[in-house]
């Protein structure tokens, strides 16, 4: 085992280092992001054949799923990143877990309306109470009230700590509400939607599902480097190297 | 754009392509949601950092105003 | 120098809240006072139809409980770190879990019972069938305690800051969709005449868990909100 990982690790938790390292990966995060999107998104628009029985409206599904694995993913993120910043109070932990939940909240938005916009059309109606939607809505919320905790303290380290243990609470809940949700459905004999039951998706439309899935991914690093780099500006603002930087670019 | 770039060469079906099967009402407004609010996530942390960069050169500002005024005597105070 | 034992300081601290709240009697009555109001402007709003008020009474009476004690959940630390206790209460010898457990059963006590006392008052206003009234009972005595050491988590998180109100709905709102659906789903199966243990059973489940994690998460909530 290298002796230097560890070591490079520590040093990246420090604020200098992570804003430098992050300000030199942001940019290639977000080229690719521009890149795959682009190429998925021509996949998926242009070069997919219509679904013989969803039509074109289908065609929704390559930022609606990508979008809905992504509001998990960063839900997931911001768990363990929450879990660090409790455990070991790494402040560059508090920092990734707060600046994830507004990028996961917007995710999940994307997703409930363009899954609405997609179910109008299918289903016939705008929203179903069944239990993956329902607890896309909770994940809506528990994500607002992250942030709604973070920016309710006046001292900002001690929000994200309230805030990483009410994301902590959350990763707990989505399950049983997930659980809960399907057991009431099944006592209201609820309209059981199933969109991938029917038509299993093929090569033409996969690849290109999971490229944009792939670009958003990089979007999320990109966006996550920049609201951090933002942040550790604002929480170090006293430091000199912060100095430096405001000084560095005072001309422009 | 290369979707459109596409269209634009070869003329035919760019109306087809528009209008979606007739789901044109649901898959481009979907599509407009999906950027603009990740534009506005793009945007955001941006304005910030110019925020506060420009505050705290202005602090930088006021406190090197303060310590020329000072004589060089005296102790600096907190 | 010999310390009070845990029973008898538990014992002090249910007699000290409840002695407190006892004194701040009006305070006590504001919710059940809500809970009547809003039950009792459903049928203005839905017409006098015995089937509809039938069918939905249940569920009416649950959410309006909840409300009623979200309404009052505000306030169960909030005297406490006006005045300071509540820092004392966190370096006091004993486990500090226990005492906030000790603070939420008096917090119940004061305000989900006097709620779940009027509750067959409510049901009956909206001609819930007497049959049916015994499962409410139930369903309200496993899920306002649950609802009780959810939200003393959640306030005990807001207890740093200054506007909490809103962002308490907020927070708690994800947490009681369980509860809820379990709790209506227990009165609806009843009312359908099908079984209604499963749904009760697992409010039960949740409440156990509940009973042990909650003051737990509640005392290290408490500690990141109030150390500066």
């Amino acid at each position: 085992m290298a002796s230097w990982i560890p070591l490079w690790l520590h040093k990246l938790g420090s604020p200098p280092t992570f804003y430098r390292f992050a300000g030199v990966l942001q940019p290639w995060a977000m080229a690719m992001a521009l890149l795959l999107g682009a190429i998925g998104l021509y996949g998926g628009l242009v070069l997919a054949p219509a679904d013989y029985q969803q039509g074109d409206a289908y065609r929704i599904i390559f930022i609606h799923v990508p979008s809905a694995w992504m509001s998990m993913f960063i839900y997931a993120v911001m768990g363990v990143a929450s879990f660090i910043a409790l455990v070991w109070r790494i402040k560059l932990a508090e920092v990734v877990a707060m600046e994830s939940a507004p990028i996961g909240a917007a995710f999940t938005f994307i997703t409930l309306v363009t899954g609405s916009l997609w179910g109008k059309p299918m289903w016939g109606t705008w929203w179903t109470w069944d239990a993956r939607l329902t607890s896309e809505l909770v994940l809506l919320f528990l994500f607002l009230g992250v942030i709604g905790l973070y920016h309710a303290f006046e001292d900002r380290r001690q929000g994200a700590r309230a805030a990483a243990f009410l994301a902590i609470i959350g990763i707990i809940n989505v399950p049983i509400v997930h659980f809960s949700v399907n057991w009431w459905n099944t006592l209201h004999q609820g309209s059981t939607v199933n969109v991938f039951g029917q038509s299993k998706i093929s090569g033409a439309m996969l690849w290109p599902l999971l490229t944009v899935t792939l670009a958003t991914k990089f979007y999320y690093a990109a966006s996550l480097f920049r609201r951090a780099r933002t942040d550790l500006l604002d929480l170090e603002s006293g430091k000199d190297w912060v100095r430096r930087i405001a000084e560095g670019e005072a001309g422009r | 754009m290369s979707a459109l770039l596409h269209f634009l060469v070869t003329g035919d079906g760019v109306a087809a392509f528009f209008r979606m099967g007739g789901y044109a009402a649901y898959v481009w407004p979907a599509y407009a949601l999906f950027f603009v609010v990740l534009a506005a996530d793009t945007v955001a942390p941006r304005l910030r950092r110019r925020r506060v960069l420009t505050e705290l050169r202005a602090r930088l500002a006021r406190q090197s105003a303060r310590q020329e005024r000072k004589p060089p005597s005296t102790p600096a105070s907190p | 120098m010999n310390r009070p034992g845990l029973a008898s300081a538990c014992a002090a601290m249910l007699r000290r809240d409840l002695t407190l709240a006892w004194r701040r009697r009006g305070d006590i009555a504001m919710p059940v006072l809500y809970a009547l109001i809003v039950t009792m402007l459903f049928p203005f709003a839905l017409g006098p139809e015995d089937t509809l008020l039938q069918r939905i009474a249940g569920g009416v009476v649950l959410v309006t409980v909840l409300l009623a004690m979200l309404l009052a959940l505000d306030a169960m630390f909030a005297s406490d770190i006006e005045d300071g206790s509540l820092e004392q209460l966190v370096l006091a010898p004993q486990p500090l879990a226990l005492m906030l457990g000790m603070k939420i059963l008096a917090h119940w006590l004061a305000t989900a019972l006097p709620l779940i006392v009027i509750a067959p008052l409510m049901a009956a206003m909206l001609h819930l069938p007497g049959a049916v009234i015994p499962v409410l009972l139930l369903a309200l005595a496993l899920a306002t305690p649950l609802l009780s050491l959810l939200g003393a988590v959640l306030v005990a998180l807001t207890a740093g800051t200054r506007r909490s109100g809103m962002l308490l709905a907020l927070m708690l709102l994800p947490l009681c969709v369980p509860a809820v659906i379990f709790a209506a789903g227990a009165v609806a199966a009843a009312q359908q005449g099908l079984p209604w243990f499963a749904p009760v059973a697992w409010l039960a489940a949740a409440l156990v868990l509940a009973v042990v994690l909650a003051p737990l998460a509640c005392a290290a909530a408490l500690r990141i909100a109030l150390d500066a």
